[in-house]
């Protein structure tokens, strides 16, 4: 699946996009989450919060606990700042 | 129900062009009403506001929001545009027109989709300040999150 990352989580992962190929234990947002974390400092750096940060799949929001199973897109953003 | 205008541009907006076009050739339409969004000084701080935003996302979320605020008011126009890019002090950010038969559908509406663009579309702002000194990522309000749940029903 594709992974973006948008405003200080693109940042600090130090990648707008990438392709990631997480392992069958890894079910939902949170469990992404972590196994991101374990991948790099940059990674641990950018999650180091994990509540704070949004998630959506192929760009519709969701919480952590969604599924991830048949996505095509997963993005992580912090909480919008726009209007 | 009536179908949205959306555009989500890094060109300037019209806002008196857009609002013609809402009531052009009608004879029903009895308010309108239209916010905009313009990027501020801090002050004298800022040097200009860069907005990032999640391209296919940001129109798929207006549109959404865009769609409850029909499916709640009886609208008779929508137009909602939003810009991304770097937009100096002074400069239009966000455009949202409402018009309606009657003002409190038009005002609540407006009001609405302001709160609710705010906290679930996906845009985000960066300062980059006179100073010179690194640009930040603005933070989230708890208050914006507040506005919108006054929503909830």
């Amino acid at each position: 699946m594709k992974a973006v990352y948008f405003a200080w989580v693109r940042e600090r992962v130090g990648t707008p996009e990438e392709e990631i190929a997480p392992p069958a234990a890894v079910v939902t947002v949170a469990d992404l989450i972590a196994w991101l974390t374990a991948r790099g400092e940059n990674y641990a750096y950018a999650f180091e919060n994990a509540r704070t940060i949004r998630a959506a799949l192929d760009r519709k929001h969701v919480k952590h606990d969604a599924p991830i199973a048949g996505v095509r897109e997963i993005a992580f953003f912090p909480p919008m700042t726009g209007g | 129900m009536i179908a949205p205008t959306i555009r989500i541009q890094r060109e300037d907006f019209d806002a008196a062009a857009e609002q013609r076009a809402l009531t052009a050739a009608r004879r029903d339409v009895g308010a309108l009403v239209s916010f905009i969004g313009l990027c501020r000084d801090e002050g004298g701080r800022l040097a200009a506001l860069e907005l990032e935003h999640y391209p296919g996302m940001a129109e798929d979320e207006v549109a959404r929001v865009a769609a409850e605020a029909c499916a709640r008011w009886p609208l008779s126009g929508l137009t909602i545009i939003h810009r991304y890019g770097k937009i100096a002090p002074g400069a239009n950010i966000v455009l949202v027109v409402a018009a309606s038969s009657h003002r409190r559908a038009a005002f609540e509406a407006a009001d609405f989709l302001m709160d609710y663009l705010k906290t679930r579309a996906p845009f985000w702002k960066k300062e980059h300040l006179i100073s010179g000194d690194a640009a930040g990522w603005v933070e989230a309000k708890a208050e914006d999150d507040a506005a919108a749940d006054r929503w909830r029903r």
